[in-house]
């Protein structure tokens, strides 16, 4: 299974930082991009206004796409000149061949799928690798707010209400980490993000990760019986 | 051929031959085409905007609809009106003709100058009428893309067209993936569905019950199928429109009375405006290439030529699409255009859909829409870039 996806492989990511202009990026955002091979073809699933293909376009000359929900940001995203389409992730992904992408991207859009294991399985299937990120349920700060205030936690990257969030199924790191295993995936790389963003370059055990990282990427890779 | 014959259409052809800039293909190098027919020799009418660069790598073919001609943004020699795509095409525009080279052609089986029923059959010295062969799609492709080899163009920068010009660009792309760089299939289907056909079926009905369609020879006879045409026209122009659109503009509303007359006058706005829509339309157009025009579009099934899979239609396909559908387009609806972009998916090509959101119909491509200004744009320049063409 998956023997990369220690907190050491975690850990040794650090060096992640495109060379793309500081400033205006998420830092969340340059963390996906050090992860993508330069010339790769990659769809960014849930794209929104297209920051981040923009990036990779402009870091690493991807011949990227992009799928997203809303209509508007679609429109707005080919009036920049970028390759994207309306679509859904729980729906749209299946249209698309095997190894159609050396990369396919959810940058925090995992949690507001309505079949998060299916999507993933898409992914795996329509990409040779996948890279996924989300909030990470297990943060401290969400636990304590569920220990000591036993309300919904609302915090720098859950910021909405229960009842407006568009997330449905909010799981931790170790939940992902699980999850990836049970579909058979390797994790070639995982990063955990502290609330500002930044990858925490520090080494620790399993459990602090899910206790400090605000979010977490991950670098998937499909795992194959005997090809190549 | 009997000049005394020649009608105001005949004369709408011959200025436009004189104006527009005309390719003539030999009998040596005949049209074959999908029904088995030859035409020849063949004459291919087209305006061009802009220049061609040195490279030969920044022209545009835009592919006109089922009533529209090659002026796309010039005036139209026959109406005076400026040209069908003028929100579009011109200096700064979205097809920029200091920048690209863009080329319009009328299509085979056309009245603008291209051949087409109104022409004269070689065979007979008479007009070909209806013994003009059926046309497909794909045989106006052929034709384009004989106009293109004429011209010296090897590969397009971009073929961009709605409607029926969207199934030309669907089948450019099938027919020619290596020689379409880009390409924009708008407010278009792949496909032509029962009710697209029945509406057209209705249109076509409509002149040939005109006793002046003479069975197709009216010219010979020196009179025009006028009346049918007009009808055909004014049925078809209420599929172009939205409902909502239609009730915004006229509602109810009495043409320049304050109350009915309890007579079969024009009484609503409405009647009035399709009388007017008819009436302009015969001025322009030939009853003859209507009809088959309309059949070229019922006959439309790129599935159908690669199996019945439309991805197989575009397999390996390296050229960039950019889909365009309108919200409110009963006839080619979203829909449509999304099973397009499903199958440009399935094939791993490179695509972006846009759906505009208009209260305009299907006519909503002609108009003045500014999202759709700006996602044209920003797809022609992002192609442009890939294609290494200079700023200007």
């Amino acid at each position: 299974m998956n023997k990369d996806a220690s907190p050491k492989a975690m850990a040794q990511s650090g060096s992640l930082l495109g060379d793309g202009k500081p400033g205006a990026t998420r830092v969340d955002l340059e963390v996906i991009a050090g992860m993508v091979a330069r010339g790769a073809k990659v769809l960014d699933v849930g794209c929104g206004d297209g920051a981040l293909l923009q990036l990779l376009a402009r870091t690493k000359q991807v011949d990227g796409r992009g799928m997203e929900i809303s209509q508007l940001k679609v429109n707005d995203c080919v009036a920049k000149g970028l390759s994207v389409i309306e679509g859904d992730a729980d729906l749209d992904l299946f249209d698309y061949p095997e190894n159609a992408f050396d990369y396919v991207i959810l940058s925090l859009t995992l949690p507001a799928t309505h079949r998060p294991r299916e999507a993933l399985e898409n992914m795996l299937r329509i990409g040779r690798r996948a890279i996924v990120s989300f909030p990470n349920f297990g943060h401290w700060r969400v636990r304590a707010e569920l220990l000591f205030k036993g309300r919904m936690p609302v915090t720098a990257n859950l910021d909405q209400n229960w009842y407006d969030t568009p997330n449905i199924h909010l799981c931790t790191i170790k939940d992902f980490v699980e999850l990836v295993d049970e579909i058979g995936a390797n994790i070639e790389r995982g990063v955990a993000l502290d609330r500002a963003g930044a990858p925490i370059r520090v080494n620790a055990p399993w459990w602090l990760w899910n206790l400090l990282g605000a979010q977490a990427v991950f670098l998937l890779e499909r795992d194959r019986p005997r090809e190549e | 051929m009997s000049i005394a014959s020649e009608t105001l259409v005949r004369a709408a052809v011959d200025s436009a031959a004189a104006h527009g800039q005309i390719a003539t293909f030999p009998p040596d190098r005949p049209l074959a085409t999908d029904g088995g027919g030859l035409i020849a020799p063949l004459t291919v009418a087209f305006e061009t905007y802009g220049a061609l660069n040195a490279a030969r790598s920044n022209a545009i073919l835009l592919c006109h609809a089922l009533t529209g001609d090659q002026y796309a943004t010039s005036t139209h020699p026959v109406t005076g009106k400026p040209g069908w795509w003028d929100a579009m095409v011109g200096p700064g525009k979205p097809f920029d003709t200091d920048r690209y080279f863009i080329i319009c052609s009328n299509v085979v089986g056309g009245c603008m100058g291209t051949t087409g029923p109104a022409s004269t059959n070689p065979a007979t010295g008479r007009p070909y009428g209806v013994d003009f062969p059926v046309v497909t799609i794909r045989d106006m492709v052929r034709a384009q893309a004989m106009l293109i080899d004429y011209l010296g163009i090897e590969t397009l920068f971009c073929v961009a067209g709605g409607s029926m010009g969207g199934m030309q660009v669907l089948q450019w792309a099938a027919s020619y993936p290596t020689r379409v760089f880009a390409a924009m299939p708008i407010a278009t289907a792949a496909k032509h569905t029962a009710q697209n056909i029945a509406f057209h079926e209705v249109g076509r009905q409509a002149v040939m019950a005109d006793p002046d369609w003479r069975l197709g020879r009216y010219q010979e006879q020196g009179v025009r199928p006028e009346k049918g045409l007009a009808v055909a026209r004014m049925s078809a122009h209420i599929t172009y429109l939205s409902e909502q659109a239609l009730q915004h503009k006229f509602g109810r509303k009495l043409q320049a009375r304050s109350a009915p007359t309890f007579s079969f006058d024009a009484d609503f706005q409405i009647e009035s405006y399709l009388r007017h829509q008819g009436l302009a339309f015969v001025e322009r157009f030939d009853a003859n290439s209507y009809l088959f025009m309309t059949r070229a579009c019922d006959y439309f099934d790129i599935a159908a030529d690669y199996g019945g899979s439309l991805a197989g239609a575009f397999k390996g396909a390296k050229t960039r699409f950019c889909v365009v559908s309108f919200t409110s387009d009963w006839l080619y609806p979203t829909s449509d255009s999304r099973a397009i972009v499903q199958a440009l998916n399935a094939c791993g090509a490179s695509v972006s859909f846009v759906k505009i959101e208009s209260d305009k119909g299907h006519d909503a491509f002609l108009l003045h829409e500014p999202d759709f200004i700006a996602t044209t744009r920003g797809f022609l320049e992002a192609a442009a870039a890939a294609r290494g063409l200079e700023r200007k």
